[in-house]
């Protein structure tokens, strides 16, 4: 043990829990808010649900500081924030439904927030190393693949609102392709880094782009054929757009070749507007995104979009605009009920902080040292900034609407696990990154070996 | 490795900027459209949920706003609903705002205008409910009433100005309707009465004052004919023209005849006042050749026709074809053929007139004011155009006069008082009895009041209608009222 304490790397830790205060402290203030607006009153439940939150996230803090005292110090500030403000929207449109605490939505939420954080701590505390998942790389394709057709199966898999993206067992619902999107990023990170080598290097080159061999190809088609089948019978582009941008982006990464991306793309605009041509709910989806107010449609992103207008700038403020008006306000167009209430501003304030989040992902993938773990970071964080981006787009007419959530936002168990797990994931990853090279836990290395390095943000 | 993961990082902030780009369009470039798109039930509750203004006149309230028990906090209420029903408007749920200053002064009302942004702002800091604006209005509710009694269940309209602001003192239009029935919260009763106003032959719910179907002016136009021939300095009120018993007219054979088939003086000739006071056709049919199109549309259109105008709700603008030939032209200088005015419009001619030939807008909003009676604006009376040099204008009222003196308006004579006028039947389908008009001011000299009066059909008088019986006592009527006699 060295006795230079300058040299010591800081954990952060303090950092995280000033950070975390003022997370519940935002959550409790918007709580307040809410009540404030709706009833003039204070809430009287707000010392329980405050405490609570406060310990739940107290609590996983806690776990950082025995098991992962390297770990990034923003995101789990950032994931309480935005799981707090869910919460706080999904009951006030409780209000605004007349539900009572017992039968409304944020107390499912909040309960599957609960087991979402155990679940989180479940996986930090299981896998000491990120490199154990690479173990599992071919598992991990069975369970995804598995994921992905249950929907399809009949008698468990359920349509909603068109899109057969569901599976009910009994009285739950889920959405495996929110946990399937984890499954394949582990599979894509294993069993690229076994084969980039193959990909990058072999190949002709023509006009500038390096193409690579026919027999390489295989993987990105099966990818790509996968995604079709989700797009054209699971009716949903979100998670056929997720699932293919996911492998391309892992792809370029590992092979660090711009003819993947335009492969990619090429194959995926083609075969969408294959599938716009054959199947008629994804023409209906195409007519709503270019003209959301014609008649005869649904008026679902009409009436998302005016109520991002009755928001304005500043917001009606919480619980004094009208989300309620809008189908599915709590879901997949909770952002549209945040954009009315806290305005343009506060919309932008949110977006930041997924970007904010993808951006420590990303960070933590440059910081990391084996080719696995940057590549599981890079996919990880990459499938949320993709995730906030098909949804988001979808309602501001940036893409058609698709069926996704928001990720900690939106209401559903299925999303707030995934996504709990997936940052759960780039908590160790990001252990592994900040963590000195001599380390005691870890047993010393050769000096030589690379430091942590040091990244400037351009 | 690293190299494309920075990549990526570019790749996320480029899809993230769409997002804000996107949100940004929505929420600040379109938010004005989209939230005035029908249909946005949020900006109808919005609307309700606060205290809309009141319409007042003469610090009387003829549509105000009481408060409910239901989801829609406020319920719109027309005290007299039928008398001002052509100038409130309604305030419907299902049918927003429309027909009358309740539409026309929406965002005033409701209190969403730019114009109460400071207000708002404050009514935030402060913690105040916001209330829209009321408006008070120029309306002189004796000639309301009078004008509406007058006209009684005939079709038809009446606008009366004051000549000097260009004020609205009485704007009337029949048949009439309530438009309590459409603010009401019962939307299966609204969706009814909506239903059968819309079907009715008789068009209720068309201002015929502003926005009815255009009229034909009939011999009230003869005002305008007898301005350019004025103006055009060939002719003075003394001028000797020609006025036989039918006029022959270039290009056709078919001449254009006086009504009772006589000639208008002795040698079929007579003077320019002579030729008005008895409204003589062939003379002002030989008069318009003499003129000229251009003279004649020229003339028209410095009286205000072919303006747009928004007083504030929108006027049909009159109109004359400007490419008239010769028997066209004749027809025109009379009042008939192409020429399509609305009541407001001939109003505004007489005020012209009366106003030393300077039109003035027509308004009928005298002030904007807070729900705590602060002013918040106050429009000026403001000049139009002027029509008709001093001396024109003199001369005409001078001929005008006589009209009602010993011509064909002597039903509008007021006693004690010099009442300036000209009566008008418009001929306007075969086999229908053509329209009475009656136009004119009081007093002579200083007027303080302007009035056009149109009954449809002849009203109850059928085929036998001139203006001077049927279309003159209305005037009368409303001439007295704002006169106080």
């Amino acid at each position: 043990m060295t006795t230079i304490s300058s040299f010591a790397p800081k954990t952060r830790r303090n950092v995280e829990l000033a950070l975390l205060l003022l997370a519940v402290g935002i959550v409790v203030l918007a709580y307040v808010d809410v009540s404030l607006s709706v009833s003039g009153t204070f809430p009287p439940d707000l010392a329980t649900h405050g405490a609570g939150l406060l310990a739940i996230s107290l609590a996983f803090h806690l776990l950082l500081r025995w098991r992962a005292a390297y770990a990034d110090p923003l995101l789990l500030p950032i994931v309480t924030l935005l799981n707090g403000l869910g919460l706080v929207m999904i009951h006030r449109l409780d209000l605004a439904h007349g539900r009572t605490l017992a039968e409304g939505l944020a107390l499912k939420q909040l309960t599957w927030s609960a087991l979402a954080v155990a679940i989180a701590a479940a996986v930090l505390f299981l896998v000491r190393d990120h490199r154990t998942l690479r173990r599992y790389t071919f598992t991990a394709a069975v369970v995804a693949f598995l994921l992905l057709v249950l929907p399809l199966v009949p008698g468990i898999g359920r349509s909603v609102y068109g899109s057969r993206i569901w599976i009910g067992l009994g009285p739950f619902t889920f959405q495996p392709g929110e946990v399937a999107k984890i499954a394949l990023a582990v599979f894509f990170a294993g069993y690229l880094v076994q084969t980039r080598d193959a990909l990058s290097l072999a190949g002709r080159k023509i006009v500038g782009l390096t193409l690579p061999r026919a027999r390489d190809l295989g993987p990105i088609l099966v990818a790509w054929v996968l995604s079709l089948l989700v797009l054209v019978f699971e009716t949903d582009l979100g998670s056929s757009l997720l699932l293919f941008g996911l492998f391309v982006c892992m792809l370029y990464v590992a092979t660090e070749r711009i003819s993947w991306i335009a492969i990619g793309l090429a194959l995926f605009s083609a075969g969408a507007y294959l599938a716009f041509l054959v199947f008629g709910h994804v023409q209906a989806r195409v007519h709503l995104w270019l003209d959301p107010f014609a008649p005869g449609q649904s008026d679902q992103i009409a009436k998302g979009l005016m109520g991002m207008a009755a928001g304005g700038l500043l917001g009606t403020g919480l619980g004094r605009g009208r989300p309620d008006l809008t189908y599915f306000a709590e879901s997949d167009f909770i952002v549209p009920s945040f954009g009315e209430e806290i305005g343009l501003v506060g919309l932008f304030a949110l977006l930041m902080l997924y970007v904010l989040l993808v951006e420590r992902g990303l960070r933590t993938a440059l910081g990391v040292r084996d080719g696995f773990g940057k590549l599981l970071a890079t996919g990880l964080a990459f499938s949320v900034a993709l995730q906030c981006f098909v949804v988001v787009g979808g309602v501001t007419r940036v893409i058609p609407l698709t069926g996704l959530t928001m990720p900690f936002l939106s209401y559903g168990g299925s999303s707030l696990l995934a996504n709990w797990s997936l940052v759960a994931i780039l908590l160790r990853i990001s252990d592994q990154a900040r963590r000195p090279v001599i380390d005691p836990v870890q047993g010393a290395r050769s000096p030589g070996e690379a430091k942590t390095e040091l990244v400037s943000m351009r | 490795m690293n190299a494309p993961i920075r990549r990526m990082s570019v790749v996320v902030a480029l899809l993230f900027t769409a997002l804000l780009i996107s949100s940004t369009f929505i929420q600040v470039v379109q938010a004005k459209s989209l939230q005035e798109r029908p249909g946005n039930r949020r900006t109808l509750l919005a609307n309700y949920a606060r205290e809309r203004g009141q319409i007042l006149v003469d610090g009387r309230p003829v549509a105000k706003s009481t408060a409910t028990k239901d989801e829609l906090k406020w319920l719109r209420t027309y005290p007299q609903g039928e008398l001002y029903a052509h100038v409130t408007g309604f305030y419907s749920f299902t049918y927003g705002a429309g027909g009358g200053i309740e539409g026309a002064e929406d965002s005033l009302l409701s209190g969403a205008s730019d114009k109460l942004f400071y207000r708002r702002v404050s009514d935030i800091l402060t913690g105040k409910d916001q209330t829209g604006a009321s408006l008070e209005l120029t309306l002189n509710p004796k000639a309301q009433a009078a004008a509406d009694k007058a006209l009684g269940n005939q079709r038809g309209a009446v606008v009366a100005l004051d000549p000097s602001t260009g004020e609205i003192l009485a704007l009337v239009s029949h048949p009439t309707y309530d438009p309590s029935v459409l603010s009401s919260h019962n939307t299966t009763k609204v969706t009814t009465a909506w239903k059968k106003l819309n079907a009715d032959q008789a068009r209720p719910m068309v201002d015929r004052a502003i926005a009815g179907n255009l009229y034909p002016p009939g011999s009230t136009f003869k005002i305008v004919t007898s301005a350019a021939a004025l103006e055009s300095g060939k002719f003075t009120e003394e001028s000797r023209i020609p006025g036989p018993a039918t006029l022959k007219l270039p290009q056709t054979s078919t001449p254009l005849p006086n009504d009772d088939r006589q000639p208008c003086g002795p040698d079929g000739k007579t003077s320019l006042t002579h030729a008005l006071e008895i409204s003589c056709n062939t003379a002002f049919g030989w008069l318009g050749l003499q003129l000229g199109a251009k003279d004649l549309v020229d003339q028209a259109s410095k009286f205000g026709i072919g303006d747009r105008l928004a007083i504030p709700m929108t006027v049909t603008p009159s109109t004359i074809p400007s490419n008239l030939d010769p028997p066209s032209l004749a027809q025109s200088a009379i009042g008939q053929r192409d020429v399509r005015v609305t009541p407001l419009q001939v109003a505004m001619i007489s005020a012209a007139v009366a106003n030393r030939g300077v039109v003035m807008m027509p308004h009928l909003v005298k002030k904007v004011t807070s729900s705590e009676l602060e002013v918040l604006d106050e429009p000026e009376p403001r000049e139009l155009s002027h029509a008709v040099s001093t001396d024109t204008a003199t001369a005409l009222t001078r001929m005008m006069q006589k009209v009602v003196e010993s011509g064909t308006g002597t039903a509008a004579q007021i006693p004690g008082i010099d009442v300036a006028g000209k009566t008008g039947t418009a001929q306007h389908a075969v086999g229908q009895a053509p329209h009475a008009w009656f136009t004119g001011f009081a007093p002579a000299v200083d007027a303080k009041v302007a009035v056009a009066v149109v009954v449809e059909d002849g009203g109850n008088a059928g085929n036998e209608a001139v203006g001077g019986r049927v279309a003159a006592p209305i005037a009368k009527a409303v001439m007295e009222a704002v006169l106080g006699r």
